[in-house]
């Protein structure tokens, strides 16, 4: 069976096992945020969980490394704002 | 108050994994946590084993020396022997006064909208000693147009296709030092990508002018030759000598501009030529990760390649009592070396802890020889990989004022020659203080590197350990939520 996403309102299809970024990138889709300061496009740089480029949301949930959350049937992916959730006065800057 | 292990392993790569289970049989109580949701680490990344194919473990190497650790280690966890806890990261360590570890765990990956539920999934270990095995991650150089979509680091790339089997493109080049490009790129190539070149900055038989160290392993010399005749079977440009110099594209990468570079320190020397591409795969080396080991205060130093490892004795021990540490974050040196130095941690911890029998004495001695001395082995032919494949000294001249350095924070090169120049910043703390390169998401792990040595270089010295420190140091090991920062203050004494 192939799991259904939706991107942008778009239909991504995702092999079980597959994380939500693999996907994406299988799509043809290499971006889904930009850069607060540059508006620069991001999608997945270092694909193991190190660079937070690839920061989504999922399901409503922001700041989530693409490269590490495995697809689920149904996940509607980065429609919450551009910035993957990345805002100043995270706990992870502290 | 959770039950107090002997040990806790970070990581189950090849170094944690064989920590574990030889930790396990000498005795020790063992919890061994990992980041991914299945062991391998890194090097045995695969696809998720519940949705295998038998394909899957095409293009590994020391697959079978990973099936007998995996198969020790669900023996291990079968019988309650290793509590092995997946899916988890240490973003806290701390001691208490009888010297116990108390390591805070949160979730990898989770998609919780509440910070509060997130924190009831988070949890406290508690251990008497610990087993590092961190792993590491590709060492990066900032190249104009770095940050353009399609532009991923080479072992990205790879998990992909090991991990996810997802091809990251169609035509690639796959650019930087060392041997890793060509796993890389024969994978991609066996997968059904076009590689238009390997870009590689030095050149290709460096390693056999240090003939003491490339004939330590020798089973490394024919692993050189099996991707030899890969490149050569799949008609892989291999370009010696020469870097990318630009990586060009709108909103996503379409070629790369390539020179020639300077053998001696690594100068731009040739014409460019323009290669099409829409994948570009880089790499330089690896950077260990040391969030944990530098947490603690372990003593650290730069190591032949340049980057800042764990200070180890014979017996993988720390500077900091009861801190073992094992694989990349003692330096680059792969998996095989990784694996006897995780087992060497173990059997010399079981000995610490007096778990060793008095009849397997003589035994324990015997294994701690021969392991101390395939390590000792494995160190030389690191460092001699590391003398031949070096991040070219000139490297720094290839940048250009607009340059991206930080890739989280935006930071240009411009950036940081204007924070030393104007502002008078002349090592890498204040250069981060003031331009803000390594203050992002990834907190420097990206970037660092690169920063240290830019940093160095405008100040005209070498870099140093001190360099590297700054910009490897995380006051938390990986970023989490505030409400498990505040769980975590609600249980301080006081409160």
């Amino acid at each position: 069976m192939t799991y259904q996403m939706t991107f942008r309102g778009a239909a991504v299809p995702a092999e079980p096992g597959q994380s939500i970024g693999a996907a994406l990138v299988a799509a043809g889709i290499l971006d889904w945020r930009t850069t607060r300061k540059g508006g620069r496009p991001r999608g997945m740089f270092c694909g193991i969980g190190v660079c937070f480029d690839c920061l989504i949301t999922v399901d409503g949930v922001p700041g989530l490394r693409a490269c590490l959350v495995p697809a689920v049937d149904g996940m509607t992916l980065g429609d919450v704002g551009d910035t993957g959730g990345m805002e100043d006065g995270d706990a992870g800057h502290v | 108050m959770p039950d107090t292990y002997d040990v806790a392993v970070v990581g189950a790569g090849p170094a944690g994994l064989a920590a574990a289970v030889e930790s396990a049989a000498a005795g020790l109580g063992v919890v061994l946590i990992d980041a991914a949701g299945q062991p391998g680490g890194q090097y045995w990344r695969h696809y998720d084993e519940n949705h295998a194919r038998p394909d899957d473990r095409r293009g590994h190497h020391g697959w079978s020396t990973f099936t007998r650790l995996r198969e020790r280690l669900d023996a291990l966890t079968a019988t309650g022997r290793i509590r092995y806890l997946p899916g988890h990261q240490v973003w806290l360590v701390t001691r208490d006064e009888n010297g116990a570890f108390t390591l805070q765990l949160t979730p990898t990956t989770s998609t919780r909208v509440d910070g509060a539920e997130e924190a009831g999934l988070s949890r406290a270990e508690t251990a008497r000693a610990l087993i590092l095995c961190p792993g590491g991650y590709d060492r990066q150089l900032p190249i104009p147009g770095w940050d353009l979509p399609g532009v991923m680091a080479a072992g990205g790339a790879q998990a992909l296709l090991k991990g996810h089997r997802t091809l990251a493109g169609r035509r690639a080049v796959v650019a930087g030092t060392g041997p890793f490009l060509l796993p890389v790129a024969t994978g991609l190539a066996r997968a059904g990508a076009s590689l238009a070149a390997v870009v590689e900055a030095n050149g290709t038989l460096g390693w056999l002018r240090d003939p003491v160290g490339a004939m330590s392993v020798p089973g490394k010399g024919v692993e050189a030759l099996q991707y030899a005749a890969l490149m050569a079977r799949h008609r892989i440009p291999y370009r010696r000598g020469t870097v990318i110099r630009e990586i060009l594209g709108e909103g996503r990468v379409e070629a790369v501009r390539i020179a020639r570079v300077d053998r001696v320190d690594g100068r731009l020397a040739g014409p460019e030529e323009e290669i099409a591409a829409d994948l570009v795969a880089l790499g330089w080396g690896f950077t260990p990760s040391l969030e944990l080991p530098l947490m603690l205060g372990a003593e650290t130093r730069r190591d032949v390649d340049g980057s800042l490892v764990v200070v180890v004795d014979d017996l993988q021990r720390s500077s900091v009592d009861g801190v073992y540490v094992a694989g990349e974050a003692t330096g680059v040196g792969g998996a095989a070396l990784a694996v006897a130095e995780g087992r060497l941690s173990a059997v010399a911890l079981g000995v610490a802890l007096r778990r060793t029998p008095e009849s397997s004495r003589r035994a324990v001695v015997a294994v701690i020889g021969r392991l101390s001395r395939e390590i000792r082995r494995g160190r030389r032919f690191a460092a001699a990989m590391h003398r031949a494949y070096p991040v070219p000294v000139a490297w720094t001249r290839w940048l250009s004022d607009s340059t991206l350095v930080c890739r989280c924070e935006e930071v240009s090169y411009g950036d940081l020659v204007r924070a030393h120049r104007d502002l008078g910043a002349e090592d890498p703390r204040t250069l981060k203080m003031l331009a803000r390169p390594g203050m992002g998401w990834c907190q420097g792990r990206v970037c660092g590197f690169a920063t240290a040595e830019i940093s160095a270089c405008l100040s005209r010295r070498e870099t140093t350990a001190e360099d590297l420190r700054p910009l490897s140091t995380r006051s938390l090991a990986v970023p989490v939520t505030l409400g498990e920062l505040a769980a975590l203050a609600d249980d301080l004494p006081g409160n």
